[in-house]
């Protein structure tokens, strides 16, 4: 009954098939088993392994390499599986209510009123749980028997995975799976590089370099390895997918090791023929198995709701119990000790009181389906077929991606019509994140710009003919510039010009692959990067191929061979890279690329004149919507650069703190650099996202847009895609750098839409306002369109506690928001302070793996299964490939979701209600014997048989408008928001429309039942025939009203209906027949007369 | 009790009415022109068969006598012989049933209605000998045997009993009028439901050895009656006793009358009915009546239902009033919406 998400990757490596993703309720991880192993062992500090010793490494006892995801086994499975079902509240309250109607003096219902449906329930799920265990089982047992050739003795030896061992050196040969966390030793190809896939592990498909430290990748044949001995010392297993720091103890020296090193479970070996490794970490202690955590479930508000409405029907049905027992103890006591003539009291029974004690559990027991079993189950099935239908949905499927919407939490779907407040990432979300090399300023000379033949700045669609590559044999031919300047300038053989192609063709983590001669493909890790080389490529800088010591580049022609001496790598903190290269001549030149914030400080200060025009110029881009790129190199001499080497060999050897010592020591060295110039790519927007935008906007759905691009770039996005728009009376900026700054514009921008709406005309002054605490009511009353732009830095200070809600009041007096220059934390703290303080539903929608934390925060997150990999869509609960169709997504699915599951509740606990409080009118007339009205046959059917298939048809099916028109007339998604369909207020509104109902039933047969004779004279007032009237009427009734909640009779809802009453008749008749007379005490013939 | 949807693959979804959520569908809206019609022809349905149920039920005649006791109405006490007289000035028009009602008489309370072995009195020998346990304290005698029948029901089985007297003329003899007692419980009680158990050498006394009374039955369930049609589990006073009451307050079928002279009813004339009073309730402030009434197609005399309908008529025709004076009300400021737009 709770939220699913799929483990969605991590299960292993042949969890690919969709019946494997593991999805089971509230207990039993999937780690479950393990984590039980796990807690035998004291934590681990550190791992020790020595390669080649069994004997040695088995003193630890570390996990060996059989994993086990599967929960049960034969024996296991029912007593397992039970206790994991009884930890669901339900299933024990329905449990409790059997062992009550196990006990004779309290049993006013059959113990199969129960047991059926709870049976029922327990069965479904155990048949499920079993067959995803099955499952979970077959896949255990392939990948635990897969083979890999194990050094053992000096001899490789094919061993099943399972029988690898901590400290095992293997072998992997090309396209195979890797078995374990290794320590890569040895390759087939040159300085022990190899190449992996690591889709598995974090859905990014390019290749990715990995390289054996220097003195084992000479280990090259097997003689050598047996007779490595070498020791590593590490880290603890955890789980970090890109982390590792240990060392390598080998001959009296140390070596520092680090992820590069490493080859995790999970990836795949490509392009490389062979290699070896040595196993650090084995099954479940390996870095793949280690993530396969449970998620956080997400659950709806209706679900909270839910949940307190049934606490409320609960202490409700102790009032009525109570109410009950008190009457059955006084009629014990004035009535009942004097019609012990004729029915004695029960032995255990020795006063009116206890036999009120005893009533009261009676009561409980058949006023219990006010809250049935069956309620939990069908919002799980409608949940499912709404999940569905978002799932087949032709007009959310992306042609060109070939990828179908994916709802991957069932859980959350009518909170998509719930929606106001949605964060979305800027790249790759709104826009296409196919990057185009643009423009660019090379030493104060602007490039791009497209001039037609008069010399005017060209517009769109009348654009010339492209340059012509056609001088470069490498070039890209998908490549198009328009400015032939920048070729010119390349060919008159401009220094700088060629200083900046160079760098561009150096200064990268590209992967080259060249199937044939002149066909180079690149290999990127961001579009970004790809453009970049792309454009250098066909201005005639080629980067050919590289190893890890050397980058071959075709300089206008020649093949240049630089040595590649380091590689400072790219990170969010840093926002920038370097390469360390000695060219030919055997110069050291470091070449740096990076944000401009962070660049532009760390020039040499020679550089004034350049910087300003280069701002100029990046001003220029971003105001077009570019994404811009500071290029600037430096000079370092040779003792500089040993000495600073050596200190870098320091830092990465260090045990603790690596990464804090490392990232000073690059930053030592990438300062007082020169200016080159700046590039601008184009990220196009995606086709769809203007229109949208306004589309929900108009459906009052607040969207703030949460980017890390520069301030410039995002506003210029905000208005192509119309979020801003000219008519907006003013857009505020806020780039303070201090708390007062910070403070002193927020108040400036509140104080300006005051003004604003004072104008309009309300009674009170601004100071008034401002000091009453009412600030939110007062501001969301603001008049006019108003935008908020706020920078990163400043972010930081608004964020803070004592300035958060001020923040949030003037943001959310703003039509648009748009977060600038933040980190991937600062957006999950921007979602998390709306969901504090907003109420209101949350949906963040994000692409790459900046956005996971936000996607994890909000109540919804949507990935958008795009370029950057797939983190977003792992961690989010709807995924699908263009912004586009969260419009369809919102106004469409969550709106029906919403709508159908509000209708589904209000029904059923109005047929719930009016089912069950006429036992209650009726205990006034039996003496408060907790007599039920109806037979238990009918007790027992009417949740699951009678009355289930109807409503659900509805909870599933209904429409109250095509969709269409919820698409042209947006302001019908609001009723969700304001969350007007199933509050407490329609709550009570439901359960007093069945009451009343259960009134009328129990009332009008009681008068026309308390004097009727049949048509022969015989009686009629029996309680056969009283039970199977108020039965019958009642059916009749419930079905009447489902068929007045009923907006859209689909030949199903029609089936369903009638063939519910069908049923019903069709059981009442077989109950009554003379067969089976033998069994059930009851008569054959049918009451005629049902009121 | 939880799904997960995966729909990973790359093919394109079923382009099917029922995947797209377009099925052909019925959607019923309940504008004025159909709910306003609804109504009135509901409420004059409801009104006219609230009429017509309403006079039936005023045709019919009962006569009601309280014979509890105590109460100043009775000539009646304690286990005795008592009687009631009654004239009737023109014929009480036939048929004409003989009731007996108890009232607060909890034939409801969920002890007394489980304390019966329906297995048992469908003759089934195993039952006979074992009752089920919720037959106690009635399941076994004080010397262990097994009571047959079994259960509180049973044993309290209402055993007053009627004859009824006509005076033809004042000052003339009584003369019995003769009480039809068969027939008096369900067809399918009689028929299906109650079996006495197969006969031992034919006698129906050998069938019930080994078994006892009732505590409170002074003579063996196979001597209610002399006729082998209606002795044992068949009797139909039994019978009738059986089908325990929904309410605290019911009557119970003790004769027709519709044999000889008294067909077409009860003629005018003075009558007497000679009650055998046995059967206690003032302890727990029962009342026993005995009652005569007519009956019709609708069964016997119940206003309530009439009344019913009738009210609910009245009301819908009300609510379509109402409906009614909003719908053109509200109609006119949609066409001036409509007009000024």
């Amino acid at each position: 009954m709770r939220a699913t998400k799929g483990y969605p990757q991590f299960t292993d490596l042949t969890c690919l098939s969709p019946s494997c993703r593991v999805s089971h309720g509230i207990a039993g991880t999937l780690l479950g088993e393990m984590a039980l192993c796990a807690k035998k062992r004291p934590p681990e500090e550190e791992r020790r392994a020595r390669a080649n010793d069994r004997e040695y490494n088995e003193k630890f006892q570390y996990a060996s390499n059989c994993i086990k995801t599967s929960k049960y086994n034969i024996l296991t499975f029912l007593p397992v599986n039970l206790f994991e079902q009884f930890q669901e509240v339900a299933n024990t309250y329905f449990l409790f209510l059997l062992i009550l109607q196990l006990i004779p003096q309290i049993s006013s219902l059959s113990w199969f009123t129960t047991i059926v449906p709870l049976v029922l329930v327990l069965t479904i799920t155990a048949v499920k749980d079993a067959t995803d265990d099955y499952f979970r089982h077959k896949s255990d047992n392939q990948v635990n028997n897969r083979q890999s050739q194990v050094l053992i003795n000096g001899t490789l030896q094919q061993e099943q995975w399972m029988n690898v061992c901590v400290g095992d050196i293997i072998k992997l040969e090309n396209n195979q799976f890797v078995a374990a966390d290794l320590l890569l030793l040895s390759s087939s190809e040159p300085h022990g590089l190899c190449y992996i896939e690591t889709a598995e592990l974090d859905g990014e498909t390019n290749m990715k370099v990995r390289q054996a430290i220097p003195v084992t990748s000479e280990l090259g044949d097997i003689s050598k390895l047996a007779k490595f001995d070498g020791e590593v010392i590490c880290e603890p297993p955890n789980n970090k997918l890109d982390k590792f720091s240990g060392t390598l103890y080998w001959k009296e020296n140390k070596f520092p090791l680090s992820n590069q090193n490493m080859l995790l479970r999970g990836c795949v070996l490509r392009n490389t023929e062979w290699c070896f490794g040595l196993v650090i970490f084995a099954g479940p202690d390996t870095k793949l198995m280690q993530n396969s955590g449970r998620t956080k479930f997400k659950r709806t508000s209706i679900d909270r709701l839910m949940n307190t409405l049934v606490l409320w029907i609960f202490g409700f049905l102790a009032c009525m119990g109570v109410i009950l027992a008190i009457g059955n103890a006084i009629w014990e006591h004035e009535v009942g000790t004097h019609f012990q003539v004729y029915l004695p009291w029960d032995e255990a029974v020795d006063s009116a009181f206890f036999s009120g004690f005893l009533s009261f559990w009676s009561y409980i027991i058949i006023l219990n389906t006010v809250v049935p079993i069956s309620l939990y189950v069908s919002v799980e099935v409608i949940r499912l077929g709404h999940s569905y239908f978002i799932n087949w949905d032709k007009k959310m499927f992306c042609m060109k991606k070939r990828t179908p919407a994916e709802a991957r939490t069932t859980t959350l779907n009518e909170e998509l019509g719930q929606v106001e407040y949605i964060f979305s990432d800027k790249t790759g979300t709104l826009t296409q994140n196919i990057m185009v090399f643009n423009k660019c300023s090379i030493n104060g000379h602007s490039y791009g710009d497209v001039f037609d033949v008069l010399g005017q700045k060209a517009e769109l669609g009348e654009r010339p003919e492209p340059i012509d590559f056609s001088f470069n044999p490498l070039a890209d031919k998908k490549f198009l510039f328009w400015d032939p300047s920048l070729l010119e300038s390349v060919k008159i053989g401009n220094p700088h010009t060629h200083e900046f192609f160079r760098l561009l063709s150096l200064c990268h983590t590209v992967m080259s692959e060249e199937k044939n001669e002149g066909e180079l493909y690149y290999k990127a890790q961001s579009p970004d990067e790809g453009a970049l080389v792309t454009a250098a490529r066909n201005f005639g800088f080629v980067f050919r191929s590289r190893t890890p010591k050397t980058i071959t580049v075709h300089e206008m022609g020649t093949a240049i061979t630089y040595q590649l001496l380091a590689i400072l790598d790219f990170n969010n903190i840093r926002k920038r890279m370097s390469v360390i290269v000695r060219n030919p001549e055997g110069k050291i030149r470091l070449y740096c690329k990076g944000a401009d914030t962070i660049l532009l400080d760390r020039l040499h200060h020679s550089n004034q004149e350049l910087l300003n025009t280069t701002t100029d110029h990046l001003n220029e881009y971003a105001g077009e919507g570019l994404r811009t790129l500071v290029l600037a190199y430096k000079d370092l001499d040779e003792e500089y650069y040993e000495e600073w080497a050596e200190r870098r060999l320091r830092a990465s050897l260090a045990q603790d703190s690596r990464e804090d010592r490392l990232a000073s020591v690059y930053e030592e060295v990438e300062s007082d650099m020169m200016l080159l110039g700046a590039t601008a790519i184009e990220d196009k927007l995606q086709q769809g996202v203007p229109e949208t935008i306004a589309l929900l906007t108009l459906a009052n759905i607040k969207i703030w847009v949460l980017t890390g691009d520069k301030q410039e770039t995002a506003v210029n996005i905000g208005y192509s895609c119309k979020m801003l728009t000219d008519d907006m009376t003013e857009v505020f900026i806020v780039t303070g750098h201090t708390v007062l700054e910070v403070r002193e514009e927020l108040r400036k921008a509140r104080e300006k839409m005051m003004d604003s709406s004072r104008t309009v005309g309300n009674g009170f002054t601004y100071q008034e306002k401002l000091c009453s605490s009412r600030l939110t009511s007062v501001l969301e009353a603001v008049a006019g369109e108003y935008a908020l732009v706020i920078n990163g830095h400043s972010l930081a200070h608004a964020l803070e506690a004592d300035m958060e809600l001020e923040f949030l009041e003037t943001a959310c007096a703003c039509k648009a928001v748009i977060c600038c220059r933040v980190t991937p934390l600062q957006k999950a703290q921007v979602v998390e302070l709306v969901k504090k303080y907003k109420k209101a539903v949350t949906l963040a929608i994000g692409d790459g793996a900046n956005d996971v934390s936000m996607i994890k925060t909000a109540h919804i997150g949507v990935g958008i299964s795009g370029q950057e990999g797939i983190q977003a869509v792992l961690a989010s609960d709807y995924s699908f490939s263009q912004f586009k169709f969260l419009q369809r997504l919102l106004l469409v699915h969550g709106r029906w979701s919403y709508l159908r599951m509000c209708k589904f509740l209000c029904y059923f606990f109005y047929k719930n209600f009016a089912f069950t409080m006429v036992h209650f009118w009726f205990g006034f007339f039996c003496g408060f014997s907790a007599q039920t009205v109806y037979d238990q046959y009918f007790i027992t059917l009417y949740n699951i048989v009678y009355t289930s298939l109807p409503v659900l048809a509805m909870g599933v099916f209904d429409q109250d408008v095509p969709e269409q028109r919820s698409m042209e007339y947006p302001k019908l998604y609001e009723p969700g928001q304001l969350n007007l369909l199933f509050n407490k207020r329609e709550f009570f509104i439901c359960i007093a429309q069945g009451i009343y109902t259960s009134v009328l039933m129990f009332f009008i047969p009681y008068g026309v039942f308390a004097e009727a004779t049949r048509d022969d004279g015989t009686q009629l007032a029996d309680y056969q025939s009283f039970a199977v009237t108020v039965a019958t009427s009642l059916v009749i009734v419930v079905s009447m009203q489902i068929g007045l909640d009923t907006g859209y009779w689909t030949a199903i809802n029609h089936f369903f209906i009638w063939g519910s009453l069908a049923v019903y008749f069709a059981i009442l008749f077989a109950m009554h027949s003379k067969g089976l007379f033998d069994m059930f005490p009851n008569q054959f013939r049918f009451v005629e007369k049902s009121e | 009790m939880t799904w997960s949807v995966t729909a990973r693959g790359a093919h394109q979804p079923d382009n099917t009415a029922f995947t797209q959520q377009r099925l052909p569908a019925w959607q019923p809206l309940l504008s004025a022109s159909i709910a306003l019609p609804l109504f009135f022809c509901a409420g004059l349905a409801f009104i006219g068969l609230g009429l017509g149920l309403y006079y039936t039920s005023n045709g019919i005649k009962e006569l009601e006598y309280d014979y509890t006791g105590n109460s100043g109405t009775s000539n009646c006490s304690v286990s005795c012989q008592c009687a009631w007289y009654f004239s009737l000035p023109e014929l009480f028009q036939g048929p004409v049933f003989l009731y007996y009602e108890l009232s607060n008489f909890y034939q409801n309370y969920r002890r007394y209605v489980v304390s019966r072995d329906d297995a048992q009195l469908s003759g089934l020998q195993s039952a006979l000998r074992q009752p089920i346990n919720e037959c106690a304290p009635y399941q076994y005698s004080a010397g262990g045997l097994p009571i047959a029948p079994c259960g509180a029901i049973a044993n309290s089985l209402f055993n007053d009993s009627f004859s009824l007297w006509h005076q033809r003329s004042a000052g003339g003899p009584y003369v019995e009028v003769p009480l039809d007692r068969t027939g008096i419980a369900w067809w399918s009680d009689y028929h299906v439901k109650f079996r006495n158990p197969p006969l031992v050498n034919g006698s129906l006394a050998l069938a019930f050895q080994g078994t006892a009374p009732p505590p409170n039955w002074p003579r063996p369930v196979y001597e209610l009656s002399s006729d082998p049609n209606n002795t044992g589990f068949i009797n139909q006073d039994f019978v009738v006793w059986m089908r325990t009451a929904a309410l605290p307050t019911f009557r119970k079928l003790y004769a027709r009358i519709r044999q000889g002279n008294y067909t077409a009813g009860l003629p005018r004339g003075a009558y007497r009915v000679n009650i055998t009073y046995n059967y206690p309730v003032t302890a727990f402030g029962g009342h026993k009546r005995i009652i005569f009434s007519s009956i019709s197609w609708m069964g016997g005399k119940n206003p309530f239902l009439g009344i019913a309908y009738l009210v609910v008529g009245s009301l819908c025709i009300l609510t379509g009033f109402v409906m009614l004076v909003v719908y053109i009300r509200y109609q006119d400021q949609n066409d001036d919406d409509d007009d000024e737009e």
